[in-house]
């Protein structure tokens, strides 16, 4: 069976600087793959590639068997990948529901059918009771979640979700965590970079982990825990005495 | 109730002239429409979509020579200027915004101002096309008395407001705002940006093109530096969306009329007439620290403050 997205050999220069070097994975329909490194590993440049903002210096991106690299972020929208930003950008003067008509407005024409999508999504996410409020005044747990609504409003195949609980409280980490497992019992397939580890630990399926802009070690989360590489990657190399 | 507001201020326009308005009073009524006009323009691309632009006297100049140049070169009835100014502003709206939508920002603006005077030199030099600075003259106008022109102008002005309400309310006014507060989140959203930003421009050039064939009809006459002007448009023009208040259905004519009746005013005054620009600058810095969203966008603003004051 090949795989929904396949990213192959991707290398990704600024200047002389290789954020991404020679990175391949795939991602199978249906599955979390959970997307980890310390900082500044590249998590978020490879989002960026997959999801059209940088065209990858070298290599090549397939979505459902057609090439997505060098495309724009809304053709690459078009076809199926949604994305939360890992520093939230809500469209700050519009209401939260204006924000999810704004983008189910992608897949139907009339105003009523997005409003009903819309709605329907707030209630998903379990934003609707803060549907009216202007963006800008939502605590940042909402505004987390309102970049998740406003991603699956555009009714993705793929989701690529950017560090969506970084700075949550624990009540509000159980809840998304909740949301991300009704999103894939949807059918729907995410990608996820986290810094959270026992979340990430317990809803991935599988790991693939970035360091240095390289992919050092992919495997099920009991495989990577135990990897040496993957250990030395975020607690050092052991001192030998 | 809220759907009657324009339909009622419309019906007032309508018979404000058979009660006998002066010759004065009347085209002072003409410039406040027209100016309503290309306000209601400006904010489709500047309050709307996010892209402020300081250069709208080229759409509003090009519109106003394209009218000119149809009765100077063509003898045409300069009135199909208003009909044809439309697709002509609208490809010189798909030529300018193919370069200046690659910018952001102050960036935008600046490229915008550019553009502007850039079509003020161009028609002064163009001297075989457009008549140079002598500008173009009407030798005999439509009518004498200014209700036929107040009726067109009327008719525009509503037919601009229907249009922008129902486009604002549209997928497209959606899309507008979405692209105003985030590109790279609009575009991320599938929102194809460089697209609807060339809508937005491509229609507010347009409206503002039809105001100005309507000004080379009304006025009879025309030259670079009143139609293609940076202080006498561009800024007039944010000036009246600024204080009315940006992105708002009535903020272009609340700001209209201010505007209109306060430069008609100060004008006026011994003395104090030719410094109006300089007043004029002192009330948009006002504007912006008290009222930064304009007359009808900080209105409950206004009425909190103003009922406090009965209070105390």
């Amino acid at each position: 069976m090949t795989d929904l997205l396949e990213v192959r050999n991707v290398s990704m220069f600024f200047g002389g600087l290789a954020a991404l070097s020679d990175v391949s994975f795939g991602l199978r329909k249906g599955e979390i793959l959970g997307l980890i490194g310390p900082n500044g590993a590249g998590k978020t440049t490879m989002f960026n590639v997959v999801n059209g903002f940088y065209h990858p210096s070298r290599g090549e991106v397939f979505f459902k068997g057609g090439k997505i690299s060098g495309l724009r972020p809304h053709q690459v929208c078009k076809r199926g990948i949604g994305r939360t930003f890992q520093v939230v950008k809500p469209l700050q003067r519009m209401s939260a529901l204006d924000n999810v008509i704004a983008s189910a407005f992608l897949r139907v024409k009339g105003k009523g059918r997005a409003e009903e999508i819309a709605a329907e999504t707030m209630r998903f996410v379990g934003l609707y009771d803060d549907r009216n409020v202007i963006s800008k005044g939502l605590p940042l747990g909402k505004r987390k979640k309102l970049e998740i609504a406003r991603a699956l409003a555009t009714q993705p195949e793929l989701l690529l979700l950017d560090e969506s609980f970084a700075g949550l409280n624990s009540a509000e980490l159980d809840e998304s965590i909740g949301i991300i497992q009704k999103i894939k019992a949807r059918g729907i397939t995410i990608m996820i970079i986290e810094h959270h580890m026992k979340v990430i630990m317990s809803i991935s399926d599988r790991i693939v982990v970035l360091n240095y802009g390289e992919k050092i070690a992919e495997g099920s989360p009991l495989e990577i825990a135990h990897n040496p590489l993957v250990v030395e990657a975020y607690l050092g190399e052991e001192q030998s005495a | 109730m809220k759907r009657y507001p324009p339909f009622v201020a419309l019906a007032v326009l309508a018979v404000l002239p058979l009660v006998g308005l002066s010759t004065y009073t009347m085209h002072v009524l003409i410039l406040v429409i027209m100016w309503a006009v290309i306000g209601m323009a400006w904010n489709l691309l500047g309050g709307y979509c996010g892209q402020v632009s300081f250069g709208h006297a080229a759409f509003f100049g090009v519109g106003a020579y394209t009218a000119g140049i149809l009765y100077s070169k063509f003898d045409w009835s300069p009135w199909w200027g208003i009909p044809l100014s439309i697709a002509v502003v609208s490809v010189f709206s798909l030529v300018l915004g193919f370069i200046v939508l690659r910018l952001r920002g102050p960036f935008f603006a600046l490229a915008t101002l550019a553009s502007g005077e850039i079509m003020r030199v161009t028609a002064e030099n163009w001297v075989d096309f457009t008549g140079g600075t002598l500008g173009i003259l009407v030798q005999k106008r439509t009518w004498v008395g200014k209700t036929w022109y107040y009726y067109i102008i009327l008719l525009i002005a509503a037919g601009t407001f229907l249009l922008v309400k129902k486009l604002i309310e549209s997928k497209l006014g959606y899309y507008f705002v979405a692209i105003r507060e985030d590109q790279d989140a609009a575009e991320s959203l599938g929102i194809h940006t460089t697209l609807y930003k060339t809508v937005a421009l491509c229609l507010s050039g347009a409206l503002t093109g039809v105001a100005g064939a309507f000004y080379l009809n009304y006025m009879g006459y025309i030259d670079p530096f009143v139609v293609f002007g940076l202080h006498d448009i561009s800024i007039v023009t944010i000036m009246i969306v600024m204080v009315g208040g940006v992105a708002t259905y009535w903020g272009p004519f609340v700001g209209a009329v201010i505007m209109v009746l306060l430069a008609e005013w100060i004008r006026s005054i011994p003395g104090l007439g030719a410094a109006y620009q300089t007043l004029f600058g002192i009330l948009l810095i006002v504007i912006i620290i008290f009222l930064p969203n304009g007359i009808v966008g900080d209105f409950p603003k206004i009425k909190r403050l103003l009922g406090l004051q009965r209070t105390s």
